[in-house]
């Protein structure tokens, strides 16, 4: 390091040496330190506020175990339940890291739910901060959108009757409903293009929205800096500040330490379990949603018909709006939750009903005897298959070679006179071509058995060029041969 | 979780008061939770390490040993003959399963030895010509004796043996492709 250096420093901050001076000089992380953890707390720490922290903490361990998934996942309905199977039963703290995962959605919802309640109770949406409650509110859309796609990735029983009925939900919107719903899932039914398109939506396409979404929302929030306690005023905050560190930061890694003892011992100790791979024929299947998207489930039951306009369009449609609006309508500075009856009261119901519509499923599916024994019967399906060990897929390639062993016993001898030939050298096992020769499948279509039979025993120039000699056999044995190539597959 | 939410602010909000102590309190408070936040971010990155690490450390792709036939199938040989074994690979969360011809044959020593069918030369299936006592190769004219040694022909080197073991009375096989063309033997994935 060059002398010079040593005056180059901050001018606020004393000139500093060793490895943190040099790398604090070109990068100004003290000041970026200083200025994240020296946030005025008017009012001072509080557990009510670790929530927002521990939902970055959760959504970060999303992403890595995310990303980790992505190691071994394939998107494709071939491929999917496999490799999903395969990261679950073979690699080594698979299941442990899978059951991370779903479980962090899980954990962020919850967290979610309470960073808003606590928002809301504390009416902290108050006094210029109407963009960021509107932030926060598409990033529990992305957050809910996260859940839905990634639901459906490994492609089993469960996760595929419950996308089929939340894309078939969507459809009940009116006019644009069906669009939507083709637009979803790459078509009229669920295939692999749907599994295709959940993939792109759950690792690019929202993520990068979210990543978006919760820089402008730390943003500003630190432009309209921290609301404080409930009788703090919104605009201008007159009680005393504490900094955020340091024991708002050990209130909100509490939360955090919280957050990795529970999900750990979960993913240890109750992983999350893998059905049979999805079978779009089983018409006995009951689909149930994930926990969080049950009150939905519940409440669109209610709604068909010519009703359904007002079940599925309108009144989402009245709340989502009230709720957006909320920071618009809701213009005075008394941020008491006593004192503000309308909105803890409207609070309240949308809780209560949530709450209700999703016992309400759990109750009516406990008392309902035939759909009771078929969920018995699903999980007890699922265990089984949970507990079978791995058994890797048959590639399509030892497919068609399996195919090719035919039943009739002409073509059974014709494939022994292939490979004693050698014709597989270059036409390949089973006829599937090489670069030496091109591929035999399917000329049965294109050749009769007798002009097959005159060019074995007369290639055309262009055969002879590329190396393919006359056939010279016995009848009987051109016969097989014949038999078996005009059969390839 | 919402247990301030009805007590008001007057609970003390002490604001870090300037002066030393307390700047070095805050300092030493710093470093214990930078350590302590390394040494969970490293218990943490244990699943994933062994999870990305997997591939690695254990057998992903794997070729199993095919069962040939009984020993005492082979215990009054004197030609060779020709067998079609099942070989399945592992690739991962996959495997292929195929048909390839073996023989079964002797080596000089009169021991049990596996020729894999396949003409070291370019390829062509090698059949085993009984009149003449010989491998001939119908597509180069490449000859090879019964124990695999090459006699004429343009092939670089005699018919490639396989790696056998015997299991529970089994003659087994692990097969392997060789790099065709050359003089010394070479395997290929």
């Amino acid at each position: 390091m060059h002398s010079t250096l040593k005056n180059q420093g901050d001018a606020s901050s004393p000139p500093q040496s060793g490895l943190w001076g040099w790398l604090n000089r070109r990068t100004g992380i003290d000041d970026l330190l200083r200025s994240a953890l020296d946030e005025p707390i008017p009012g001072g720490a509080r557990f009510a506020y670790i929530f927002g922290s521990g939902l970055l903490f959760i959504f970060i361990s999303q992403v890595i175990t995310g990303i980790f998934l992505a190691l071994y996942y394939v998107p494709s309905a071939d491929h999917a339940h496999t490799t999903v199977a395969y990261i679950t039963k073979a690699v080594t703290a698979g299941s442990f890291l899978r059951s991370l995962h779903a479980y962090g959605a899980s954990a962020m919802v919850v967290v979610l739910f309470l960073h808003l309640s606590q928002t809301f109770i504390y009416g902290s949406y108050k006094g210029r901060r109407e963009l960021l409650w509107l932030s926060g509110c598409v990033l529990f859309a992305l957050v809910l959108a996260m859940a839905f796609t990634g639901y459906l990735l490994p492609w089993d029983q469960r996760a595929y009757f419950a996308t089929a009925v939340g894309t078939n939900a969507v459809s009940e919107v009116p006019w644009i409903g069906e669009s939507i719903k083709r637009l979803m899932r790459g078509g009229t039914e669920m295939g692999t293009l749907t599994i295709s398109r959940f993939f792109v939506a759950h690792v690019f396409f929202v993520p990068a929205c979210i990543f978006a979404l919760v820089a402008s929302h730390i943003f500003l929030f630190r432009k309209a800096g921290a609301a404080g306690p409930v009788n703090e005023d919104p605009y201008q905050p007159e009680q005393k500040a504490e900094l955020f560190y340091p024991r708002q930061v050990l209130m909100d890694l509490s939360l955090t330490a919280l957050l990795i003892v529970g999900l750990g011992v979960l993913c240890f100790f109750v992983p999350v379990q893998l059905g049979p791979p999805a079978n779009p024929a089983d018409t006995q299947y009951v689909p149930r949603p994930e926990w969080y998207y049950l009150p939905i489930f519940q409440w669109l039951k209610y709604w068909h018909g010519s009703a359904a306009i007002i079940g599925v369009l309108v009144i989402p449609t009245l709340l989502v709006a009230a709720i957006l609006a909320l920071p618009f309508l809701d213009r005075s500075v008394e941020r008491r939750p006593w004192k503000r009856p309308a909105a803890m009261g409207g609070y309240a119901f949308v809780v209560f009903m949530l709450l209700g519509l999703g016992l309400r499923s759990q109750y009516l599916d406990r008392h309902d005897p035939g759909v009771g024994q078929q969920l018995a019967k699903q999980n007890a399906e699922e265990n089984e298959y949970a507990r079978k060990p791995f058994e890797p897929e048959l590639s399509s390639a030892s497919l068609a070679a399996a195919n090719v062993s035919l039943a009739d016993p002409l073509a059974a001898k014709g494939k022994t006179i292939f490979e004693g030939q050698s014709c597989n050298a270059c036409h390949g096992d089973g006829g599937v071509g090489t670069a030496a020769a091109p591929a035999l499948i399917g000329i049965g279509k294109k050749l009769l058995p007798d002009q097959l039979a005159e060019l074995f025993k007369y290639p055309t120039a262009k055969m002879n060029a590329g190396g393919m000699p006359p056939i010279d056999l016995p009848p009987d044995d051109l016969k097989a041969l014949i038999a078996y190539v005009e059969n390839l597959k | 979780m919402f247990e301030h939410a009805g007590r008001s602010a007057d609970t003390k909000p002490k604001t870090s008061s300037p002066g030393l102590p307390l700047e070095s309190r805050r300092s030493f408070l710093g470093v214990l939770l930078g350590l302590g936040s390394v040494f969970v971010g490293g218990l943490l990155s244990v699943p994933l390490i062994r999870f990305a690490l997997f591939p690695i450390l254990r057998r992903t792709t794997e070729l199993k040993e095919s069962p040939v036939g009984a020993l005492t199938d082979f215990s009054s040989l004197t030609d060779p003959v020709m067998r079609t074994i099942q070989i399945e690979q592992v690739d991962g969360w996959r495997k292929a399963i195929s048909e390839k011809a073996v023989y079964v044959t002797r080596d000089t020593q009169g021991q049990l030895r596996v020729l894999t069918s396949i003409c070291p030369h370019l390829g062509c299936t090698v059949p085993w010509n009984k009149e003449n006592g010989k491998f001939a190769c119908p597509c180069h004219g490449a000859i090879f004796a019964p124990d695999g040694t090459r006699i004429a022909g343009p092939s670089l080197r005699g018919m490639d043996p396989l790696e056998t073991s015997v299991r529970d009375g089994q003659l087994l096989v692990r097969f392997q492709y060789f790099r065709q063309l050359v003089p010394d033997r070479e395997v290929i994935g």
